[in-house]
Parts: structure tokens; C-alpha cells; sequence
């Protein structure tokens, strides 16, 4: 058991690290953009564009939520 | 070589610098303090286990991963990486967090494994094996990430691995010469231009990758194809930049709202 806590905490440490927001940031951007690009919102390059702009927006928000802690 | 050769090997030489650095105040820290046996036994078993992995990945990748899920998976992980030293490196830069020492982290290391119990298996001490393994793996297996990735894009792999074995038999010869932790290297620097570079190769990958969730399976295409990469490497230094200067304004109006 303490092998499979090991084991899944090595894993945490080395996807998610030290901040889960940012993680937790990029996946919800990811996932806006694919709403976006399969509801046929934007063509392909505008949602290439959209998916960008979310990800650095994202980063924004979790730094800015990690400093008024 | 060309000059996007020539890049590309300093990219993943800077990348991997750093990663090396890391993995190096590790053993260094266990070898000292619990015996150089366990702790080399440690990097040996990291090594194989990180060749077994560099296989599996690279056999999957090549054989039966459609291409835009790789980019999908490669590109998210790194962009997860590349966020996460991004955002160390504004942290430290508006002194919200104190700066990465080498020094104080071997300290931190060797304080810790002088604490530990003994526990010997095969005339191996437990936990300079474990701590040993454990960082050179973890830091190892971003090392290939970064590797695998810039390799792809530029389409030379022979020379992202050239940059790679480089930079860790430079970083292994410098610390046989000291025999100390490199606190010279300039890691929070580097951190920051290559948390830059992660940053925009991963979320140009992994926004293509999401093409694998469309009907034809086929990658999202951005605007001026492989150039768009210059414009997000733009985008997060001039975000990264912003953020340096306004974030140490929101934490004071934060203090004063609380104590006030």
C-alpha cells in the first residue's frame, strides 16, 4: 500500500508539481477551446488562436489567485 | 550544422543544464552523508529505469499514437512544466518567493538524510538508494520530454540528444572537479528562458493536438503554421513581464485589505 502511495505521489510531484492551478489552468483551457473548435464556433486557426489566448489568461488568473492567498 | 541546429542543441543544452544541476545537489547530498554506494546505486537503477522508460515512450510515440495525440500528451505536459518554472521565475523575479539556492537546498538535503533511520537491504542503504533514484528520475524524465519534443519539431533528433548528453557530461565533470553543489549556474535565469520556450512549444503542441478529438483526426492548424511559436514565445515574455511588475502591487493591496 505504502509502495502505491509512493508510486502516486511520485507521479503528483511530477505532472501536477508544486501548484495544482496551473494544471487545473491549462486543462480548463484546453477544454473551452475544444468546446469551441467541436461546436464549430471558430475555423480551425481562430480556435488555434482562442485555445492561446485562454492558456495565457488562465496562467494570469491562477498566479493572480496564488498572490491574494 | 545550421543555424536552427545550432538552436536547437543550445535550447535543450540550457534546459537540461538545469535539470542536471537539480539531480546532482541530490546525489551529491546523499553520497556525502550516507555513503557514495547507495547513492550511485540509486543514480545506476535511475538510469536503466529511465532508458526502459525512453523506450516504451518512443516505441508508443512511434508505432501506434496518432500524431496530434502525441501532440496533445507531449505538449500538455510540457506546457505544465514550462508553466510551472514560469511561474517560480516571476515569483522570485517581484520577490514574492525568496530565490532558488543550490547551497541551501544540498543543506536542506543532507539535514534531511542525516534525520533519517538507518534501514539496509542487500547492504544498501534505503534512502540515499530511494532519494537518489528519485531525483534523477523525475529529472531525467523531463529532460526526455524536452528532448523528445524539441527533437520532433526541429526534425533532428540526433542533434537534441547531442545537447542533451552535453550538458550532463558537462554538469557531471564540473561536479567530480568541485565536488560541491553548482550554485554558480545562474538556474533562476535559465529557469525563466527555458520556462519561455517549454511554455510556447507546449501550448502550440498541445492546442494542435487537440485535432484528435475532430472527425478527421487531423491537427488544428495555427496561423502562420510553425511561426506562430515566435508569437507565443512574444506573448508569455510580455505577459511573464507584466506580471513581474503588477503581482507585488496585488499582494500589498491584498495585505492592506486584510489588516485594514
Amino acid at each position: 500500500m505504502s509502495y502505491l502511495k509512493g508510486f502516486g505521489r511520485f507521479w503528483y510531484d511530477f505532472i501536477i508539481g508544486d501548484d495544482w492551478k496551473i494544471a487545473a489552468a491549462v486543462v480548463l483551457a484546453l477544454a473551452i477551446t475544444l468546446v469551441v473548435t467541436l461546436t464549430g464556433l471558430a475555423p480551425s486557426s481562430v480556435g488555434a488562436v482562442v485555445g492561446g489566448t485562454l492558456l495565457l489568461v488562465s496562467f494570469v488568473i491562477s498566479l493572480v489567485v496564488d498572490v491574494r492567498k | 550544422m545550421t543555424g536552427t541546429t545550432w538552436g536547437l542543441v543550445a535550447s535543450i543544452s540550457v534546459a537540461s543544464i538545469v535539470e542536471f544541476v537539480e539531480a546532482l545537489t541530490i546525489v551529491l547530498a546523499m553520497g556525502v552523508t550516507r555513503g557514495w554506494r547507495s547513492a550511485l546505486a540509486g543514480v545506476a537503477a535511475a538510469i536503466v529505469a529511465l532508458a526502459v522508460f525512453t523506450f516504451a515512450a518512443g516505441y508508443a510515440l512511434k508505432t501506434w499514437m496518432p500524431e496530434s495525440l502525441m501532440q496533445l500528451v507531449v505538449g500538455t505536459l510540457l506546457l505544465i512544466f514550462g508553466l510551472q518554472w514560469l511561474r517560480k521565475a516571476v515569483l522570485r523575479s517581484s520577490k514574492l518567493k525568496a530565490l532558488h539556492d543550490e547551497q541551501e537546498e544540498f543543506a536542506a538535503q543532507t539535514a534531511a538524510a542525516r534525520q533519517a533511520a538507518a534501514n539496509s537491504r542487500f547492504g544498501i542503504d534505503t534512502f540515499a538508494f530511494v532519494v537518489s533514484f528519485k531525483g534523477v528520475f523525475l529529472e531525467g524524465v523531463e529532460i526526455v520530454f524536452i528532448v523528445i519534443t524539441f527533437g520532433l519539431s526541429a526534425d533532428n533528433m540526433p542533434a537534441a540528444i547531442g545537447g542533451a548528453v552535453v550538458s550532463g557530461l558537462l554538469v557531471l565533470v564540473v561536479g567530480l572537479i568541485l565536488h560541491k553543489p553548482l550554485a554558480m549556474v545562474p538556474e533562476n535565469t535559465l529557469k525563466y528562458g527555458v520556462g519561455l520556450l517549454l511554455a510556447s512549444f507546449g501550448a502550440y503542441w498541445s492546442v494542435e493536438g487537440l485535432g484528435v478529438f475532430i472527425a478527421d483526426g487531423e491537427s488544428l492548424h495555427w496561423p502562420g503554421d510553425d511561426w506562430a511559436i515566435l508569437g507565443l514565445l512574444a506573448a508569455w515574455a510580455v505577459v511573464s513581464q507584466v506580471l513581474v511588475r503588477t503581482l507585488p502591487g496585488i499582494k500589498n493591496k491584498r495585505r492592506e485589505t486584510v489588516t485594514g
